[in-house]
């Protein structure tokens, strides 16, 4: 009895730890959710209340969407992150492929070259990536953000990917193999639909910090036409500071489409980070 | 590569054909990492060593390095930075590592109900944007909004109120907690992730011999996941000497109040581009990155060559 009281107890202490952290982590993004559809006043005057048809206004957005060309932003967020994550995903695959698949001279040390990205970040280079983008007449370009993420999400894929293409049975490439497929048959049509999860956990993991990414924006494409939304809408606070409508309502416009984007792939994400992909 | 194989009999003495495949599997990612990450960094590790005299490029050794090493404004400022950043990688170490440990330490409870749905609403704040994040909580923690003062009244805590990120005593310490808010996520799924894999005949024979609860932790899991809170730890040092937006949103390009948040990442943004009234310096922008990449370097060498061999693996 005693026992079962106490494992009664504890596990109620644990749920109580839990959703008290749970809040800490979901309060700030509920309070600025709710806030964006409230009128100035209601913002000041109550801010935990959820909106009333008395406060509720759209304000912040009418200005955010006048002002601001989130739509412009929101496109060039979307072609940069989906290209790169696509050149990743593509590149990355077949040099894990070649690593893993064939044994030749240098193919330990290009492992390692290839897996030295993971742990030095591709920003110390910045200096001179940006003179090279100035040389190359890329900058302002979309193309120059692409050719940073797609080199700064290489190592990881090739890493996590080469560990998974290991386990691909060799007796089915020898069987291709005697059946006459080339070699890059046996990766298109055999090896890559088989590595099929393990490609979405690292295009989720690549999605993320580019997404996000500040520093390289605003380096190498700070102009008005290839502003991404991480960009725009920090640029658009910086200006709006005061107007709280604005600024809230384009916090909502930037946290919505990572919320949808971890509502749809969280099992994919967590499943990938849970079976040790990242070790 | 055909040309090698046959020019080269001794190394090669069975005659293979050409296995142009393989190059052509990894030339794509090879030229892409080359030029655009590895080449720019050996570029900018080189460009330390070079400035401007006369606006002509020369060779200078290593004296870009004892200008920020010495000269009175710009070590000042760098010594700054990097004891900041200090500041910041160990309330990183004690604060964030800690809870995400005990965090998954709970989640991992067998039979825990709804488990999922805390992983996954915790993980929530590591998804958002530095740019986002920094802006919600100094909007939470301004005075003139006052949601965090009327929280802290609920408390009873009102009195204890300040406005944090403007008081150059308390600045550093508010970002690198809004920081840690934002990543606990990661250590939390990686040592969830490590507490899974302990199998369950290790656990069982712990509760025959009596070890449950608390002691079963301290005593059987965490040895186990050592491992996993060595990566953890090495990840934190790498983000952190490199980390720059959080601040940068937060306290602006200039890192105040009075250059108290001011980390490598913002020093260097704003020696290389110049701000306000100071010019944008490339050798010393280069410098500067060069110094933080000698100091992640070190931290890896480190993890890799010490730590990782002191701890044991247990294969299972």
């Amino acid at each position: 009895m005693a026992k079962a009281r106490t494992s009664y107890l504890r596990t109620g202490l644990i749920h109580l730890a839990l959703i008290s952290y749970t809040l800490i982590a979901l309060f700030p993004v509920f309070l600025t959710l709710v806030n964006s559809f409230k009128s100035r006043n209601a913002i000041f005057r109550d801010p935990m209340a959820i909106p009333t048809p008395s406060t509720f206004s759209l304000v912040g957005y009418e200005t955010v969407l006048k002002q601001g060309d989130f739509f412009g932003y929101f496109q060039n967020s979307m072609i940069v992150t989906v290209v790169s994550i696509a050149f990743v995903l593509l590149f990355g695959a077949m040099a894990a492929f070649a690593l893993s698949e064939y044994r030749f001279r240098g193919n330990l040390l290009m492992g390692l070259y290839l897996a030295l990205g993971i742990m030095i970040p591709i920003r110390l280079g910045t200096v001179a990536i940006l003179q090279g983008m100035v040389a190359a007449g890329l900058v302002n370009t979309l193309t120059a953000l692409v050719l940073v993420y797609t080199a700064q999400g290489l190592p990881l894929a090739i890493f996590i990917l080469s560990e998974f293409m290991r386990t691909v049975s060799d007796d089915l490439k020898n069987a291709g193999r005697i059946d006459g497929l080339s070699e890059y048959a046996i990766f298109f049509r055999l090896v890559l639909p088989l590595v099929r999860p393990a490609m979405a956990t690292v295009a989720v993991f690549t999605m993320i910090p580019i997404w996000n990414d500040l520093w390289f924006p605003l380096i190498l494409a700070p102009g008005e036409a290839t502003k991404t939304v991480t960009l725009g809408a920090q640029m658009f606070i910086g200006q709006f500071v005061t107007n709280w409508n604005a600024v809230l309502s384009a916090l909502s416009l930037a946290i919505l489409p990572v919320l949808v984007l971890y509502v749809i792939f969280s099992r994919q994400l967590i499943r990938g980070i849970t079976s040790g992909a990242v070790k | 590569m055909s040309d090698i194989d046959t020019a080269d009999p001794e190394i090669a003495p069975i005659k293979r054909p050409a296995r142009w495949h393989i190059l052509v599997f990894l030339a794509p990612a090879f030229l892409v990492y080359t030029a655009v990450m590895i080449l720019p960094l050996i570029e900018t590790l080189r460009l330390s060593l070079y400035n401007l005299v006369d606006n002509q490029t020369v060779f200078v050794g290593l004296s870009n390095f004892i200008t920020l090493f010495s000269d009175p404004r710009l070590a000042a400022n760098f010594w700054n930075a990097l004891w900041n950043n200090l500041i910041f990688f160990v309330i990183h170490m004690l604060v964030q590592n800690p809870i995400g440990v005990a965090l998954a330490a709970m989640l991992s409870v067998p039979k825990l109900r709804f488990a999922t749905f805390y992983r996954t609403a915790i993980f929530v704040p590591t998804l958002l944007s530095f740019v986002i994040v920094g802006f919600i909580w100094k909007l939470i923690l301004s005075p003139i909004w006052g949601i965090a003062p009327s929280m802290m009244d609920l408390v009873g805590l009102k009195w204890a109120f300040a406005p944090w990120l403007g008081r150059p005593e308390s600045a550093l310490i508010t970002v690198s907690l809004i920081s840690v808010w934002q990543y606990v996520g990661i250590p939390m799924m990686l040592i969830y992730a490590a507490l899974l894999n302990i199998p369950e005949e290790v656990l069982e024979a712990a509760e025959c011999d009596g070890i449950t609860g608390w002691s079963q932790f301290w005593k059987i899991k965490l040895p186990l996941i050592l491992p996993s809170i060595g990566i953890i730890s090495i990840l934190t040092f790498v983000g952190n000497f490199n980390a720059f937006d959080l601040v940068y949103t937060v306290q602006g390009a200039l890192a105040g109040p009075d250059g108290s948040t001011d980390i490598l990442g913002t020093l260097l943004y704003r020696t290389f581009f110049g701000f306000q009234n100071q010019m944008g310096d490339r050798s010393m922008g280069a410098t500067i990155a060069t110094v933080m990449f000698l100091i992640i370097l070190a931290g890896v060498s480190l993890y890799l060559f010490v730590i990782q061999r002191r701890i044991r693996r247990y294969q299972f």
